[in-house]
């Protein structure tokens, strides 16, 4: 099995700490060793959120270096933009289509980067963007968002569908896992 | 339960499970990122008693006493925290222990949430305690199991130092053990000369101290978690914590010398890997604890010279510093406009400091949320120092500046702050006659950590009842001249009782009592909207940095419905009447 380093960046809120929970619970139960890393308290409060995720043979570091991701999940477009130094130059870019702006654009500050999906595809050409919102509603909830986003990242690991499905479940509330695993069916795509 | 279950935990998890199998049955702590999850997942598992205390001091004391009465027990703080308890920390190694006493400190490089990033290995070394740093999960588990053992073996508290990075990192922990109860025969067994500490019994327990010292680095030279992992000979690199980790991954050939028990150090076991290498690197997160006390030996050493003291490390750092390179400037987006950590959209805190800056007092502030006030448009922070320090500092500021009109100063904490260390300070300013006004900002919970009960709250760590604080009948009993309680969201009468306490000549408290939002979520109003007809666009209603609100292009005020918590705050700001609810 392939080792995976998964950066996910976004807002607090979108539940990213969350997702990178799930990507563990999959990667374990594929037999692997994971570690993930990210930060409580202060920095959490509506402030820039990411969480580092790594699974391989034996994991060292539970932070990923930079330039060293495989995978970059952008939960908002700025803030993939921001932690993009991350991801490796081939790496994969995956960035849902949402824009949140931060407290020094609502202020008048300073502006939300205009064209940030070019400025993102301009260092990753394979960037793809993923209607998270809009496929988390078509799956009946709006907060699924995360999940859509665990099924867009699950096609690029070997893991069976099945596992993933195993990993949602056990972490996602009971009454919440119907719609978790239709969002991640979606974002997983057929 | 099952004896062995493998699980995915962060480093406070695996130590709360550790402290569970290993036997601890008295836990106390005050919640502080990164440790608050120690006694937050201790306190879900039976037969434990749990409490958060008011301060690290409190809870290292209730620690030492349930050790003395022959259970383990444990404090756990963040690494200011044990500042707080700095007093019973030095001293309690001198009484030593009956049950195993494990007090956790858990460190912040990097300052994500914290005040200072001081290197609590000091302490060890100061205190002459033994002191274990795991490096991840698993670590974490197990050493709390070892550090108990030791701490009854050589009668000794034992210091288990963690950082950001292993408490807030996960990975596998498989437990080694169910629990084990580990109750001393005997409860506590009367022993002036060794838990009194007058100078003449205290004199003869240091020499204990340092004897205990010597047999403790004997125990370092031997224990398997001080190991060598011989590999290529060129570079041998000394390391602890999570600096092991990103070590290891930059030089996955090289020789390691691992400590897990880095105080007292393994000096022979240094010389013998010293001559076994032809470079010594020494990777170790802030001070160089290790290097300078490696260097000591005569063993020459590289280490701070390529790593940088301030910060936390990462695998890019400690790879660039071992390949004795430059850092390479990694290409990060250029002109993104940063995100920092704002007050909530309606937080009570916003409006009371709003109508401080309006009022253009100085603010002696503290540590919370309300810290964040500090950021621009609100700016109404003029000080933060540590827990409780508001209250004192305007006491000094006030004396200071007499006649000054600059003295129009108030006091800012929370609720939680305030008992930690507020109390004694207002105490202060009542005995000592003076004028000042402090403003406990009452949200009736600690927010920042994630809304732990404290001692006003009326609920324990568990949620069970409990007496609380009444803040206004303790600021009378202190001697505090005028108490008062108002609404945040009463903004003009925030202004008038702000404007009326702080240039009246006597003391003051006033009580800002408004329940965080975050604790009502369900419970929220309709959102509020801004008549475009009716706004100017004078933007006095961003002022108070309501992530809510922004300004359109034309330059009105705009209010995200999303977010909006329905709050009176800027419908109060607005002078032409232009924000009502959403119908």
């Amino acid at each position: 099995m392939k080792r995976h380093d998964i950066f996910l960046a976004g807002v607090g809120g979108q539940g990213i700490l969350l997702a990178g929970e799930i990507l563990c619970l999959a990667f374990m139960e594929a037999g692997l060793d994971v570690k993930k890393s990210e930060v409580h308290g202060m920095a959490q409060r509506g402030g820039s959120v990411t969480s580092h995720v790594r699974c391989g043979r034996q994991v060292f570091s539970p932070l990923i270096p930079e330039g060293g991701a495989d995978i970059l999940i952008g939960f908002e477009a700025l803030e993939a933009l921001r932690w993009s130094h991350f991801l490796k130059e081939d790496g994969i870019l995956l960035v849902n289509r949402q824009k949140i702006n931060p407290t020094t654009v609502t202020s008048g500050r300073m502006e939300y980067p205009s064209r940030i999906y070019d400025a993102l595809k301009k260092r990753h050409p394979g960037m793809r963007i993923v209607d998270g919102l809009k496929l988390a509603r078509r799956a009946g909830d709006g907060r699924t968002v995360n999940s859509v986003l665990v099924g867009a990242v699950s096609r690029e690991t070997e893991i069976p569908e099945e596992t993933w499905k195993r990993a949602i479940s056990k972490r996602i509330p009971e009454k919440l896992v119907p719609v978790n695993l239709h969002a991640f069916e979606l974002g997983r795509g057929r | 339960m099952e004896s062995t279950i493998t699980r995915l935990l962060s480093g406070n998890e695996a130590i709360a499970w550790g402290a569970y199998d290993f036997g601890v049955q008295v836990a106390s702590a005050y919640p502080g990122t990164p440790s608050t999850e120690i006694l937050e997942n201790l306190a879900r598992l039976d037969d434990v008693y749990a409490e958060w205390a008011p301060n690290e001091k409190v809870a290292l004391e209730v620690a030492v006493g349930a050790s003395l009465g022959g259970v383990r027990a444990l404090a756990s703080m963040k690494h200011v925290g044990l500042n707080v308890a700095a007093d019973p920390f030095f001293t309690a190694s001198y009484i030593g222990v009956n049950g195993g006493l494990l007090i956790v400190s858990a460190d912040d490089p990097g300052m994500h949430s914290s005040q200072n990033e001081q290197d609590n290995r000091h302490y060890a070394l100061a205190a002459k305690v033994p002191m274990l740093e795991p490096a991840d999960s698993q670590e974490a588990y197990e050493y709390v199991g070892r550090a108990l053992e030791i701490s009854e073996q050589y009668d000794t508290p034992v210091l288990l130092r963690v950082t950001t990075r292993v408490s807030h990192a996960k990975g596998i922990v498989k437990r080694t053990a169910g629990r084990i109860k580990h109750r001393k025969e005997q409860g506590f067994v009367k022993n002036p000369s060794k838990f009194v500490m007058v100078p003449n019994y205290a004199r003869r327990r240091h020499d204990a101290v340092e004897e205990r010292l010597i047999r403790l680095q004997e125990l370092s030279e031997t224990i398997p978690i001080n190991r060598i992992e011989w590999g290529r000979r060129e570079v041998g690199i000394i390391t602890s914590g999570v600096a092991y980790q990103y070590a290891r991954e930059a030089r996955p050939r090289a020789s390691f010398l691992k400590l897990g028990l880095s105080h007292p150090l393994p000096e022979d076991r240094i010389r013998e890997f010293a001559r076994g290498v032809k470079q010594i690197f020494v990777v170790e997160e802030l001070d160089p604890f290790l290097e300078d006390r490696i260097k000591a030996l005569g063993i020459p050493a590289i280490g701070k010279e390529r790593l940088p003291i301030c910060g936390e490390l990462s695998p890019e750092t400690v790879k660039h510093g071992l390949d004795g390179k430059q850092q390479r400037k990694a290409v990060s987006p250029a002109e993104v406009p940063p995100r920092p950590p704002a007050l909530c959209p309606g937080c009570p805190h916003s409006a009371t400091l709003y109508t401080m800056k309006k009022l253009k007092l100085t603010v002696m502030g503290d540590i919370g949320c309300y810290t964040l006030g500090v950021a621009p448009p609100l700016e109404a922070m003029d000080s933060t120092l540590c827990m409780g320090a508001s209250v004192g500092m305007t006491h000094g500021l006030d004396t200071a500046l007499e006649t000054d009109p600059a003295s129009r100063c108030v006091a800012v904490l929370g609720d939680s702050t305030f008992l930690h260390s507020g109390i004694a300070p207002l105490l202060n300013i009542a005995y000592n006659r003076g004028t000042s006004t402090t403003v406990i900002l009452d949200n009736r919970t600690t927010a920042m950590t994630g809304f732990q009960d404290h001692a006003a709250t009326g609920r324990t760590l568990q949620g069970e009842k409990a007496p609380a604080v009444d803040f206004e009948a303790l600021g009378k009993a202190l001697g505090i001249d005028s108490v008062r309680t108002v609404d945040p969201y009463e903004m003009k009468e925030m202004e008038q009782v702000l404007k009326e306490e702080v240039e009246a000549r006597h003391s003051s408290l006033i009580v800002a009592r408004r329940e965080c939002l975050l604790l009502k979520r369900g419970t929220r109003k309709a959102p509020k909207t801004v008549d475009p007809d009716k706004c100017v666009g004078c933007n006095l209603c961003l002022m108070t940095g309501c992530p809510a609100l922004s300004r359109t292009p034309d330059g009105k005020a705009r209010i995200d419905s999303a977010i909006c918590s329905g709050c009176p705050i800027c419908g109060q700001l607005c002078k032409f009447d232009a924000i009502s609810h959403l119908t």
